[in-house]
């Protein structure tokens, strides 16, 4: 081998490297996303990616909105005449943690094999197991494209305060979706929050992308053990109960009792969400929490909630869903405290299925078109 | 290996080959190879472990020397600068525990100096006393090497090196509860006592060439073959140390080609197999037949991937250190038969074990005074050789089965194509293709299958995982 040629073979390649590094600079990362091997060779997901301990739970986190749809059953083709399809919007409650995809409230649901104008119920799991109204917005804005015939959000008053808004992993590595939907609907949020990461140049070239890049295709790779086992989470053997004894702390993001101010609270994307479904109804449901019987349990209903910042929230929702005509259904207390699991609000199977049973009622009243 | 070790021997191979050159060449790769013996060890829960094991290493390689080597050839003289770079290294690796930081050139916190000074002082004692008093005689070469063979049986019975783990645990003061075989992950060990048992089986056939210490020591420890082979012979190796290193464009081109290949094979295509391959949890968790196979398909390539990518870099390594190492992989999931599976998986493994098991082994069935009838001898031998290797990999009755399923496959090959070869030769091309075609598909399913007891703890859950395979469950 002549060194010449050696010399040659090692410049090329850098230079080779670095025209393609810099071309992928000018390529959309988000588009990457959409094509996916789930729905063609592997089965879609039945609820979105998520995971950290990915050798377990063949499942991963990641921020490609587009990718994380993509993987999901509802992109699997046309929407079924015979359907009427249901979404389901909210945090890990809604996701299922520490439930295999049967047990979750969507697969009790889809279980009951439920009818409703003359349509087969189809319930579609759109948790994502982060607690913000933005992020429920956002997965909302990109879920209507499936032609829901009704919408289930799920929430709890942790999805509300201010500075939970943009916190959130999948909301903060969003920054222009966020951006659109503050112009679209006028949200009280900051596109200049220093919690929305915006990524330079260098982010978007090949190295700066290399995560989100593996990322995409380890999903695709997981779909193989997804497929085969129907495996999407880690089940440890036991786990952390709730806790339900607590210190005198009265305190909820900073606010002291007696008044929650309604202003450091995101209302206002609630209603836009509100707006944004448009024609499609929507049920608003007050997701059921635990109710702890222990020690300092009169300040405290559970490790989220101080009682008087929650009764305070539960009566702003009660006026605000009278006032506004919303489709409220507030199930705060219904589930017994021996139904939650490893936070106050995951949910047994058993737990789940009383759950399914009250939703289930609030659908069924559902008007015919 | 992590991929930044890989990197840093990379770069520790490349400025040797082109900076040293000659000169200093052979203390240098001694003493190189002797940090890397530390560097390499992972860290281990029984208290400082992991430094006595890589420690062990070296009193091995430094005893088998001096029990493979003639009395006359044992000098001092000749030896002394060897000897000093081995316990100063492993005296300076001890001094690090003073300076308050880690140096990663040991796992973890080396132990106290006045242990190591005097495991230092046993083993040079020990050293000096069998240089002075012994000679390369029948007796302790055969003492020599069934020592070694008892430290394998014990590192591989998981039993056995539980309860060593507890009595090391005990002697720490640690909990012994907590001891697992998995405490006593000894760095290369497999491959090193090949190369020791092979240089002691020489010595006694009187094939082994004088080499010295320092010769003997790099030759055991080589860094590149150290974590998985291969497994090369000392002639050739100290023929290719004993020549002067000219490292040309082409050892520089091969040996890149060679390293790419290799982080590629490893890195990209291993580990990511390895995300979806067969292992104990999703074995249990599969219920379909087709995905069964998948998953049992990207185990068999990870596997190749994995194994053979490593041996691509330890040959490009070998290379720019102007060592060729021997070939260890040719394609074997591409070979229509058995026998030629095996003759191209793990080559080096295998002519290890044809080389002081099966010939010698054939030689003794066939020349008895009533010689076994061959079909007889070939089950004998290759049930035999299969086994061994099988148990190479840990003393279980998976490795067990899978050697056996193995030494029973090759049995029926070699009659198999003792019955049809003088048909088959008369076939068309055509044919004869079609009948290639359909071998290597055979072959390469009968070796997916073994891997199912090689890759899964035990039996209960192997078995439950071939029904699963053929629809059965």
């Amino acid at each position: 081998m002549h060194p010449r040629f050696l010399r040659n073979v090692i410049i090329k390649g850098l230079v080779l490297f670095f025209l393609i590094d810099l071309v992928c600079g000018g390529l959309d990362p988000a588009a990457l996303g959409k094509v996916s091997l789930y729905n063609h060779i592997f089965s879609g997901r039945q609820r979105f990616p998520f995971g950290e301990d990915s050798s377990q739970s063949y499942n991963l986190s990641l921020f490609n909105l587009d990718a994380m749809f993509a993987a999901h059953i509802i992109a699997g083709g046309q929407k079924p005449v015979n359907e009427y399809r249901v979404i389901l919007i909210g945090d890990s409650s809604t996701w299922g943690t520490l439930l295999r995809p049967k047990e979750t409230l969507t697969g009790q649901m889809n279980a009951a094999g439920l009818t409703l104008c003359g349509k087969t119920l189809r319930v579609y799991n759109l948790g994502y197991p982060t607690i913000s109204l933005t992020k429920d917005l956002m997965v909302l804005d990109y879920a209507l494209r499936y032609q829901p015939d009704l919408v289930i959000w799920l929430t709890s008053l942790e999805a509300f305060p201010d500075e939970n808004q943009l916190t959130s992993p999948i909301v903060a590595n969003n920054a222009a979706r966020v951006d659109d939907l503050i112009s679209r609907y006028n949200l009280p949020l900051s596109p200049n929050d220093p919690a929305l990461i915006r990524p330079g140049f260098w982010d978007s070239t090949l190295i700066g992308q290399r995560r989100a890049l593996a990322d995409l295709f380890r999903l695709q790779v997981y779909g193989v053990l997804w497929t085969a086992t129907g495996i999407d989470q880690a089940y440890p053997a036991d786990y952390q109960p709730a806790q339900t004894d607590f210190k005198k702390d009265v305190l909820y993001h900073g606010m002291q009792p007696p008044t929650l101010e309604a202003s450091q609270l995101a209302f206002g994307v609630l209603e836009a969400g509100l707006r944004l479904a448009g024609e499609t109804p929507v049920i608003l449901v007050n997701e059921p929490m635990l109710i702890s019987v222990g020690e300092n349990s009169d300040l405290r209903y559970n490790f989220l909630y101080p009682r008087w910042a929650y009764d305070q929230w539960r009566e702003m929702m009660s006026v605000r869903a009278e006032a506004g005509d919303w489709d409220y259904l507030d199930l705060w207390n219904v589930i017994p405290a021996d139904q939650f699991t490893n936070s106050s609000i995951h949910l047994t199977p058993a737990g789940e299925a009383l759950l399914a049973g009250w939703v289930e009622k609030a659908i069924l009243q559902q008007s015919c078109p | 290996m992590t991929l930044a070790l890989i990197l840093v021997s990379i770069l520790v191979a490349t400025t040797l080959g082109l900076v040293v050159r000659n000169r200093g060449r052979l203390p240098l790769l001694l003493g190189i190879c002797t940090l890397a013996v530390y560097a390499f060890q992972p860290v281990l829960p029984v208290r400082s472990l992991d430094f006595w094991l890589p420690t062990g290493t070296l009193a091995l390689a430094t005893l088998a020397w001096v029990l493979t080597t003639p009395q006359e050839q044992r000098s001092w003289r000749v030896n002394w600068p060897a000897a000093v770079i081995l316990i100063g290294i492993v005296l300076v690796l001890g001094l690090t525990r003073f300076l308050g930081f880690s140096v990663y050139l040991t796992a973890s916190r080396p132990p106290q100096t006045l242990q190591i000074l005097a495991a230092l002082a046993v083993v040079t004692l020990i050293a000096f006393l069998l240089t002075r008093f012994t000679k390369p005689g029948r007796a302790i070469l055969t003492g020599a090497f069934v020592l070694i063979i008892l430290l394998f049986i014990i590192l591989k019975v998981p039993t056995l090196a539980t309860l060593v783990s507890m009595g090391l645990r005990r002697l720490n003061q640690q909990a012994t509860s907590l001891a697992l075989a998995q405490d006593l992950r000894w760095l290369g060990f497999s491959y090193i006592a090949f190369r020791l048992l092979h240089t002691i089986r020489d010595r006694q056939s009187g094939r082994l060439p004088v080499v010295s210490l320092s010769e003997y020591v790099v030759y055991v420890i080589f860094f590149p073959g150290l974590t998985a082979g291969p497994i090369d012979r000392i002639e050739r190796f100290v023929g290719d140390l004993r020549r002067p290193l000219t490292l040309t464009t082409d050892d520089l081109g091969e040996s890149g080609k060679r390293l790419v290949l290799g982080l590629f094979k490893k890195f990209v295509i291993a580990d990511v197999l390895s995300m979806i391959a067969l292992n104990a949890t999703n074995a249990l968790q599969v219920h379909l037949a087709g995905w069964a196979w998948v998953l049992l398909y990207a185990y068999a390539f990870q596997l190749y991937f994995d194994f053979s990518g490593y041996t691509d870099i330890a040959i490009g390594l070998g290379r720019l250190l102007g060592i060729k190492l021997p070939e260890n992989f040719n394609a074997p999931y591409l070979k229509p038969n058995l026998t030629q599976f095996w003759n191209n998986w793990h080559m080096t493994l295998t002519q290890w074990f044809r080389a002081y098991f099966f010939n010698p082994v054939t030689r003794a069935l066939r020349s008895g005074k009533k010689p076994l009838p061959i079909p007889v001898v070939i089950f004998i031998t290759q049930l035999g050789t299969m086994v061994l290797i099988g148990l190479w990999h840990g003393v279980t009755v998976n490795f067990f089965v899978w050697g056996l399923w193995h030494g029973l496959g090759l049995f029926f090959h070699n009659r198999w194509s003792e019955l049809t070869r003088p048909r088959f030769a008369t076939l068309s091309p055509r044919w004869q293709k079609a009948l290639n075609v359909g071998g290597i598909l055979v072959t390469f399913n009968f070796v997916a299958i073994g891997w199912v007891f090689f890759a899964l703890p035990n039996l209960s859950i192997s078995v439950n995982y071939l029904r699963v395979l053929f629809g059965l469950a």
